[in-house]
């Protein structure tokens, strides 16, 4: 039976680490939301407050996702078919989110935005405000969501090639009728899966809406920063709540996501 | 990612760039602009205000706020703590990947998808749920908040599917007909394990631990309700940050971001060369 163990050992290790650090803390958390039964969840989760920042979170993916998909692909096809000397840098500044963290992102638009900051007597003149107000707050959501749909473009877009543009273009095609007719039908489910990232990033991001949002309760409080206020006010209710419903909108994602990787297997199978 | 020269010479003679209609080059140089525009707007201005305030105050200025006892621990706590948690990530990832590319068992499925939930989950909800389970008057019957161990705990967590995320393709595309010789030659599986697989494995390991180190070095959603952050013990970097913004000391925030920054940037860009050297190796 040498052979059994040899295959129970790094099994035994391996889902006993996944347990301890994923799987047990995650199931705790929907345990102890709903061992008082239903209607104090309920009850948390429909005060004022907590409404208002889920509505605020779908308001900041509603604007963040679209501008981020339409740019992303933009981006995606400079790098795969622009022909310039800086598509190194375009690169290195598509990963830039992925190095820097939110809190120092959130630092970074305050000394832009900010009152004190580059352009904050001209945005102060003009009376506009970006910190502690929904500009700012879609700026650092749209930051750190920038690199998805780009980064799961680009390989698809390489994969592709170009012929099929080139054929379409010698038919006399227009470079839009070109993009709509040709190159976006055959990128599309790479498109999907970035937007599915993209979506669930930008309704969970914390550090960088921590910063610029100034956690206005009721008014600049996002369902991330609501969990947090809640917990430090010894609330557990309403934050373990809050967390069960973004922990929920995770799995969407999940499921989402496995879906669609499905899908993009079967369509490269044909 | 550079296109074959196929490509690239289809390019060159493509009607696209040579004849295209004065409406549809107006409407690129247009989109061309928009996205320069965004660019500007959401990444270059604000990193070029992050690098000019740190530099605002003068060499002197910056290592004084870099080198202030609180900052210092603030950034070898991260460091330390970044550094043992890619260690764990590179022996469980690729132990995780191993299980889930070469073993069987029920529910491999399930497990393999739960992988991402880090990813997918809030990191404020990741803190939120390794307390419920790992905090005060939690059900496992320790308590680990405000710890240093609670600081590595969540850092874990949110970085948990990078190496496994990087190992698995690799592990599924590699030949096991080496593996069979060498089991055929007499080796056993832990000489075969080591002498064949993990050679193949090493840059996948290594890029994926270069991601969660610099995911690792600047999270700050699932440590900051967990470590409590106390200043000289469970305050990491991205915290100490957080306070100095709080505290109006921005220069010196942004000092501290520029080395943090700087750190990453160092180990992803190790990583880009390290694996372009390895992929020349190849071929």
């Amino acid at each position: 039976m040498a052979v059994s163990v040899r295959r129970l050992g790094p099994r035994a290790v391996g889902l006993t680490y996944l347990l301890a650090l994923l799987g047990a803390p995650v199931a705790m958390i929907f345990y102890r939301t709903f061992e008082h039964g239903l209607a104090p969840v309920w009850n948390a989760v429909t005060q004022p407050n907590a409404i208002h920042a889920f509505w605020l979170s779908v308001e900041l993916v509603a604007i963040v996702v679209p501008l981020n998909t339409v740019f992303g692909i933009g981006i995606a096809l400079l790098i795969e078919r622009g022909r310039f000397r800086g598509r190194a840098l375009l690169g290195l500044l598509l990963d830039l989110p992925f190095a820097i963290s939110p809190v120092v992102v959130g630092l970074a638009l305050v000394l832009v935005y900010g009152r004190t900051g580059w352009f904050g007597n001209w945005l102060t003149a003009h009376g506009i405000q970006v910190i502690f107000s929904i500009p700012g707050m879609v700026l650092a959501t749209a930051f750190v969501s920038l690199p998805f749909v780009a980064r799961e473009t680009v390989p698809v877009l390489h994969e592709l090639g170009t012929d099929a543009e080139q054929a379409a273009a010698t038919l006399g095609a227009s470079a839009w009728q070109t993009f709509r007719r040709v190159t976006l039908p055959a990128i599309r489910w790479g498109v999907v899966y970035g937007v599915v990232l993209t979506t669930a990033r930008a309704l969970g991001e914390f550090g960088a809406v921590s910063i610029v949002s100034g956690r206005l309760e009721g008014q600049t409080q996002t369902l991330p920063l609501y969990v947090q206020d809640r917990f430090e006010n010894f609330d557990t209710t309403g934050a373990y709540a809050a967390a069960v419903v973004l922990a929920l909108l995770a799995f969407a994602t999940l499921l989402t996501m496995n879906l669609l990787a499905r899908r993009t297997r079967r369509d490269t199978a044909v | 990612m550079s296109p074959g020269p196929v490509s690239q010479a289809l390019e060159r003679h493509s009607p696209r760039r040579r004849g295209l209609p004065a409406g549809g080059r107006s409407a690129t140089a247009l989109g061309n602009g928009l996205l320069a525009g965004y660019l500007s707007v959401l990444v270059l201005l604000p990193v070029s205000a992050l690098l000019a305030s740190a530099a605002s105050g003068g060499s002197a200025a910056f290592w004084q706020s870099v080198s202030g006892p609180e900052a210092v621990a603030a950034l070898k706590l991260t460091l330390v703590a970044s550094a043992i948690v890619v260690v764990v990530n590179a022996l469980f990832g690729t132990l995780i990947a191993w299980v889930l590319v070469r073993d069987e068992f029920p529910g491999k499925r399930v497990v393999n998808a739960l992988i991402d939930l880090p990813f997918a989950l809030p990191t404020v909800v990741a803190g939120v749920v390794l307390l419920a389970l790992y905090g005060k008057g939690g059900p496992a019957g320790i308590d680990i908040t405000f710890t240093r161990a609670a600081v590595g705990l969540a850092l874990l967590f949110v970085t948990l599917p990078f190496v496994v995320r990087s190992v698995q393709p690799v592990l599924i595309e590699l030949d096991r007909s080496m593996e069979e010789a060498a089991g055929s030659l007499g080796a056993g599986s832990w000489t075969v394990f080591r002498r064949i697989v993990l050679p193949n494995l090493t840059p996948a390991i290594l890029s994926g631990a270069a991601l969660s180190f610099a995911r690792a070095l600047g999270e700050f959603g699932s440590v900051v309700l967990i470590s409590g952050n106390l200043p000289f013990k469970t305050e990491v970097g991205s915290v100490y940050i957080f306070n100095q913004v709080e505290n109006d000391n921005v220069a010196a925030a942004a000092s501290v971001s520029v080395v943090l920054l700087a750190c990453a940037l160092v180990v992803l860009g190790a990583m880009t060369w390290l694996s372009r050297r390895g992929s020349a190796h190849g071929g």
